[in-house]
């Protein structure tokens, strides 16, 4: 089958990238282990052996890999981060995922051949942005970040010179993503100078007479009462006062799905579609690569009379953060 | 090192706007940054409206730059973006790389929302002709000396130094949020806040300021104390963002310190003036909420 949109999937480790290419990925996309990817947490991503395997495995079952170099370096860290650049290149990846622009500057002339991809980090949010990356540096790709509304989207896929990838499922940034500080505003520690957000270490869960507190940093995130499910304590998702009510002011638990709206982004030429989650487990990555490569596959075969059927919405949800899925801004009632 | 007003980056009545910047004209600001920053549905301020201002505040012997919006999501965000650009008579303060696009060949501010971490990026951003970068908001005085040291000829550093910092940007509104309202119904609620909705932790300690599609701190960032460092370091523009209530006062308070003045002294009139205390975790490296007693300041570590 002629698939007119990539699948794009998660690997943050062997298991979960075999798993992704088992399960009909077109693509992975993983990250070096350290604090030049986006999911920068302990145990994850690759070394140099590991991410030759991953390729190795990925190439012979036609799967491609990109590897996403995706956070910013600073003076004294740019060494390190150009040392990863020219560590991708020597992999023979098939892509390179960059955010920061300096970054996108020194592998465009380091290493001509190599194709590039603008993060959804680089927050270019218009096609003007998008055409400036690809004017300077000659990028390929741009991920879109989360905050277009569907015609947005179509806008920006007819007035850019690359490709548009845009994310398909998984956990919702709320904000506009690379420059969203509220981690490091609470713990020192952003997604752009360390490639965390709401990082371990400064999260501490304590049983009290209210219900079950969550702290980041000291700031009480959430209280729980028994019974309710807790989440993990980005800022974004939060119980807060405003006004004298308590509620989530900026966005309750939940997940992006895009099952709805396939074939609407296949027929405005939406080139990739990705799967967010490489903090996941392979048992996460496979169950939602084979539910988005079905549908996927039916949404590409026949737009016209696509619906989402009712044991893919079942499965997705499961998976999806407080068991609950949204369109987010692609559904401007959302906003 | 001089004093600058930041862009306003709330929603207030057109002729507060006015009155606001006809009183700013003879306060102690070298630079004055004017435009829509945050939302392209506040359409009472036009462009020819700024435009009016910037005469005014040219005229008053002010530099003038028209900053643009953070987060571009709308053709008529474009559009707007490009009317600036061509009105030619004052520099852009480009606020994404779409802006960038549109300023590069001529002088332009590299603006705080762009992502700017390294020396090889500001390079990049001389050679379009940023004659000026803000440092982005989280960053540290220990990288700040860094970029410094890489800095290109004829580049100028900015820093933000007083003022809820601006922390995210989303699609959503989270003003018409609290208001149970969708943003294309928002009925422009951010207007009863001007200076941001407050937005408190579940034991009541002031955390964020909503304004609109932007996440500020609810703490205001003051960085009274950093300005012997911050000369030092070659900083050239001290930016102050606009409050409702006695921005005249803060102005004169960071000009009295670059005149000599003590830094404590003035910081006990300015903590008043802040409407939930102030913070400068940021400058330290550290979270930027933090707020480090006078006391502690030794330089970056």
């Amino acid at each position: 089958m002629n698939h007119k949109i990539d699948l794009i999937c998660p690997a943050g480790s062997l298991p979960a990238l075999r798993a992704a290419v088992d399960n009909g990925a077109d693509a992975v996309y993983m990250g070096f282990r350290d604090a030049t990817n986006a999911r920068n947490f302990p145990g994850l991503n690759f070394d140099e052996k590991g991410a030759r395997q991953g390729i190795e495995y990925a190439r012979s079952r036609g799967a491609q890999v990109l590897l996403a170099l995706n956070t910013y370096p600073q003076p004294a860290s740019w060494p390190q981060w150009t040392r990863a650049v020219d560590m991708a290149a020597a992999l023979g990846v098939d892509a390179l995922i960059l955010a920061d622009a300096g970054l996108m500057r020194y592998a465009a002339r380091r290493h001509p051949e190599l194709r590039l991809h603008l993060s959804v980090q680089g927050s270019a949010t218009s096609y003007e942005a998008i055409n400036f990356y690809r004017e300077q540096f000659g990028i390929r790709r741009a991920v879109l970040p989360r905050v277009l509304s569907l015609p947005q989207v179509q806008r920006v896929v007819e007035n850019s010179a690359v490709e548009i990838e845009v994310f398909g499922f998984g956990s919702l940034c709320v904000m506009v993503e690379g420059r969203c500080y509220l981690s490091s505003f609470v713990t020192g520690d952003s997604p752009n100078t360390r490639g965390a957000c709401s990082p371990a270490h400064a999260v501490a869960w304590s049983e009290t007479p209210k219900g079950r507190e969550v702290r980041l940093n000291g700031v009480l995130v959430d209280l729980y009462k028994p019974g309710e499910s807790a989440g993990y304590p980005v800022i974004c998702k939060g119980r807060y006062r405003v006004n004298g009510a308590l509620d989530y002011a900026i966005e309750e638990p939940t997940s992006l799905s895009v099952l709805d709206l396939l074939p609407q982004l296949v027929k405005i030429g939406v080139r990739a579609l990705k799967i967010e989650g490489r903090q996941r487990s392979p048992a996460y990555v496979g169950q939602v690569t084979r539910v988005m490569r079905a549908a996927l596959d039916a949404a590409c075969a026949d737009p016209a009379h696509f619906s989402p059927r009712g044991d893919w919405v079942a499965q997705l949800d499961k998976m999806a953060e407080g068991s609950t899925h949204t369109l987010g801004a692609l559904e401007r009632a959302w906003q | 090192m001089k004093l600058a007003l930041g862009p306003l980056l709330y929603f207030w009545p057109r002729e507060q706007v006015f009155d606001f910047y006809r009183a700013a004209a003879h306060w102690p600001v070298a630079t004055v940054y004017l435009g829509e920053v945050v939302c392209g549905k506040r359409r009472t301020m036009t462009p020819e409206a700024w435009l009016e201002i910037a005469d005014l505040l040219a005229a008053a012997g002010k530099e003038v730059v028209l900053s643009t919006m953070a987060l571009v999501e709308a053709e008529s965000e474009l559009l707007t973006q490009r009317r600036l650009a061509e009105v030619g008579r004052y520099p852009l303060e480009a606020n994404d790389w779409g802006a960038v696009k549109l300023a590069a060949g001529r002088p332009f501010v590299a603006g705080p929302h762009l992502n700017l971490y390294n020396g090889e990026t500001l390079a990049l951003l001389a050679e379009l002709g940023a004659r000026r970068f803000v440092l982005p908001v989280e960053l540290s005085a220990e990288t700040l000396a860094q970029l410094q040291a890489e800095r290109p000829a004829g580049m100028e550093a900015e820093l933000f130094a007083w003022g809820r910092l601006p922390l995210a940007f989303s699609a959503r509104c989270f003003t018409a949020r609290a208001h149970h309202l969708p943003k294309d119904d928002c009925q422009f609620r951010c207007a009863d806040y001007p200076d941001g909705l407050l937005l408190e932790s579940q034991e009541g300690h002031p955390f964020l300021a909503m304004n609109g599609i932007q996440t500020q701190s609810a703490q205001s960032a003051n960085l009274i104390h950093a300005l012997p460092q911050m000369a030092q370091l070659g900083v050239d523009r001290v930016r102050l963002s606009p409050q409702s209530r006695g921005m005249e006062q803060v102005v004169n308070g960071f000009a009295e310190v670059l005149a000599g003045a003590d830094p404590a002294a003035v910081d006990a009139r300015l903590q008043r003036l802040a409407p939930a205390g102030t913070c400068n975790g940021y400058w330290w490296g550290q979270a930027g909420m933090d707020w480090q007693p006078p006391a502690d300041l030794h330089g970056p570590r």
